[in-house]
């Protein structure tokens, strides 16, 4: 609540510094807003966006460091000796914050005075015993380190939010009032309003691009780890991949190769699936259809790509499936053994791509322009003659990029492989067997009780580093290649 | 329009390629062709003249059913080419298209290669039996084009490499190699700067001992110099169709003599 406080705080600070600086702007010029450089509102906003920014972004620096600070203060006070065998720091870390909460919530619950929440000299079985009658920590017994920890943990994070209310107020208030005492009459606060807007802008841009360098650098660091533990090569050009998680390190074979082909092969199936079919309605949409036809049938087609990808792994389970089985299972040719395989999740994910490659292509096709068609009838061409020589050549380096496009949405599907594909990592060319792909083995990986210190565990991320970085490689592909062929016509 | 040209033009005295009788041409609700009787003679050069919107283009695009592509025009009466209905259910109108060509008002050459768009449209056809023939026919349509001796060493660089003027005369050559027994043009030089009209009015001046051209021309001046026929459309009526001398010397009707003296358009 407190922090929600601050927040109304420094907005009616703002508030009333808009008022005050806009009544001080005018008063300057003598009432008349003719005299002004920039219209009233653009002094108050000056002054309101002074004071709000700078408190703001100290509040959100504050939020972000004081956790990492007090923590490196509070790990120091625990004696080597209490972490036990086969834990480690970080767990007993975790241990101190659930304990220093429980403690937050006894105190809000009334079990705890505040008194007896910061005695230092207070007995840990009994603290124990309140917090657990509070309904408060259960897992395991308090001991006596961990509780001095929390209690100094609270105390430093109670101290520091202190300051933190008192600092943000300060700065949103020295803010405004230098922006007042600047507020005059031939004060530019049209220009430095823009400014800072502009200056606002390029932090929303710039928030998503640290954050995919942020979530590029997690994946580094990791993967990093991953390789010290196991060697680039064998993960790389190995082509078994068994992972066992009951006899830790040394015994597992994390061979990349089996996924990679998984993931190839599903994609292509899909692709095989999706791309004709796509193109075709979407030249059918935009070529043939009339407006009415294409007014009803292009959102339906959409509706497609607005469906859960899950929805579509229980399609391929409970329907696909088992009619392939029907078909090419053991009643019928013999080559499949099970319903879940590389046909199953490829034709399910080719149907799913289907409105992604019809969109992307439909856009395309109209934006070639009309005078090529007319050019093209004008010389008595047919209609499928000028959308085969004509409309679809003009279009192609833009369908190549959808396609590319498509292709890095089948390479980063995830349900749809779980649920259709099956589990098992194999180098195969039978499209009726069961394989799987990178994702779903991410997946598998890190579900359940995974040590993060393992390699099975931080094979997770090696393996997401590299679809990444093949996923990234297609994009900017496709990319180039639309960018390069677009200047073509017009 | 000195006297010698008139003189030219009283002895060319042809049969009627397309006689277009009572055309009435509606877009949804809108008639944007009243009551239009033109008779478009042969190996002759006719020009459409009139204010924007008047409907000529309009009408240019029935004698190909270039319309036919627009979903809500509407076509009435008769247009007879070579005394047949094109608007006949029999007729193809594909095949009209090959034998009454087409140029637009903006060069609008394939992205392919020069070659290619030449070539486009003896090959949907099948005019030629092998690639030596194909190679003939090219050959001859750039030269009829007016644009062979530029193009003939890069004659596989994109259509859309070159400039304004000669993309419209390629388009040009593009559309007779189809061997077009009629040759549309639709303002072919209003993208185009003096240099490059002249040398496409020069064009149509010598397409006319093949071919009958129907061209479409906001510029008076244009009109009077590469036609022999001129037909004067006004809020989808013609107003006035006669020798291009005596329209634009002695015009009948009044609007005629405000339009082309400026007063209106």
């Amino acid at each position: 609540m407190p922090i929600l406080w601050l927040f109304l705080i420094v907005l009616a600070i703002a508030a009333v510094g808009y008022v005050s600086g806009r009544a001080r702007a005018l008063q300057s010029a003598g009432g008349d807003s003719r005299n002004l450089h920039s219209l009233p509102t653009y002094y108050g906003a000056n002054v309101a966006l002074k004071a709000v920014v700078p408190a703001f972004g100290l509040l959100i620096i504050w939020l972000l460091a004081q956790p990492l600070y007090v923590s490196s203060q509070v790990s120091e006070m625990i004696p080597e000796t209490s972490v036990k065998e086969g834990s480690s720091l970080s767990l007993v870390m975790a241990e101190v914050r659930r304990t220093a909460d429980g403690l937050n919530n006894a105190v809000a619950a009334g079990v705890l005075s505040e008194d007896q929440a910061r005695n230092a000299r207070a007995d840990v079985t009994d603290v124990t015993q309140r917090l657990k009658d509070a309904g408060q920590v259960v897992t395991s017994e308090i001991t006596q380190p961990v509780l001095r920890a929390a209690q100094s943990y609270r105390a430093m994070n109670s101290t520091g939010y202190a300051i933190m209310t008192g600092a943000v107020i300060l700065v949103a208030l020295i803010g405004a009032a230098i922006s007042w005492f600047q507020t005059h009459s031939d004060y530019r606060a049209r220009n430095v309003v823009e400014q800072g807007i502009r200056f606002l802008l390029l932090a929303a841009a710039s928030i998503a691009i640290l954050t995919t360098i942020g979530i590029v650098l997690s994946l580094v660091f990791n993967t990093w780890e991953f390789f010290k533990l196991y060697p680039a090569s064998d993960f790389f050009f190995g082509t078994t991949w068994a992972p066992s998680f009951s006899g830790r390190g040394g015994a597992s074979d994390l061979g990349i190769i089996p996924l990679l082909w998984g993931t190839f092969y599903i994609s292509l199936v899909a692709l095989l699936v999706a791309v004709p079919i796509g193109l075709f309605a979407a030249i059918y949409l935009s070529e043939y259809a009339s407006s009415r036809v294409r007014s009803v049938a292009k959102p339906l087609l959409e509706v497609l790509a607005g469906i859960p990808t899950i929805v579509y792994g229980l399609f391929a389970l409970l329907t696909v499936g088992p009619l392939l089985l029907d078909v090419f299972g053991d009643n019928g040719l013999g080559w499949m053994k099970a319903g879940t395989a590389v046909m199953t999740a490829g034709i399910v994910m080719g149907i799913m791509l289907i409105p992604f490659v019809s969109s992307l292509s439909d856009d395309i096709i109209n934006a070639v322009p009309q005078a090529m068609r007319d050019g093209s009838y004008g010389l008595g061409a047919t209609q499928s003659e000028t959308i085969r020589q004509v409309v679809l050549p003009a279009a192609l380096p833009g369908i190549v990029g959808a396609i590319l496009l498509a292709a890095s949405r089948a390479i980063g599907e995830t349900m749809i492989v779980v649920l259709g594909a099956g589990a098992a990592a194999r180098l195969s060319l039978n499209p009726f067997e069961a394989m799987t792909t990178v994702t779903a083995k991410i997946v598998s990986q890190l579900t359940g009780d995974a040590d993060f210190a393992s390699p099975e565990a931080l094979v997770a991320f090696a393996l997401g580093m590299t679809l990444f970085i093949l996923t990234l490689g297609l994009n900017v592909f496709a990319l180039y290649i639309v960018r390069k062929y677009r200047e073509q016509y017009e | 329009m000195n006297d010698m040209t008139r003189v030219e033009r009283a002895v060319d005295s042809k049969d009627i390629k397309i006689n277009a009788k009572k055309v009435q041409v509606y877009y949804g609700d809108t008639h944007a062709i009243k009551d239009v009787d033109v008779a478009i003679e042969d190996k002759t050069v006719t020009a459409f003249i009139g204010p924007s919107g008047c409907g000529k283009s309009t009408f240019l695009r029935c004698l190909n059913r270039m319309n036919d592509t627009i979903d809500i025009c509407r076509v009435e009466g008769d247009i007879l080419l070579d005394g047949e209905d094109i608007y006949d259910k029999r007729v193809d109108p594909v095949q009209l298209r090959a034998k009454v060509g087409m140029v637009f008002q903006k060069p609008n050459p394939f992205p392919k290669s020069i070659y290619d768009n030449v070539a486009y449209g003896p090959r949907i056809h099948g005019l030629a039996k092998n690639k030596a023939e194909l190679d003939e026919i090219v050959e001859k349509s750039l030269r009829r084009g007016a644009i062979w001796d530029e193009v003939k060493d890069r004659l596989d660089t994109p259509g859309t490499g070159l400039s304004g003027g000669q993309q419209q005369r390629l388009c040009i050559a593009r559309a007779v190699a189809t061997e077009p027994e009629v040759l549309l043009m639709d303002e072919p030089c209003s993208a185009l700067d003096p240099i490059a009209t002249a040398q496409v009015e020069e064009l149509i001046d010598e397409l006319r001992s093949r071919y009958s051209v129907v061209i479409v021309t906001h510029s008076m001046q244009q009109a009077a110099r590469v036609s022999q026929k001129t037909a004067f459309f006004h809020l989808g009526n013609l107003v006035e169709f006669g020798e291009t001398g005596q329209i634009f010397t002695n015009p009948v009707d009044p609007r005629t003599e405000s339009y082309i003296t400026g007063r209106i358009g």
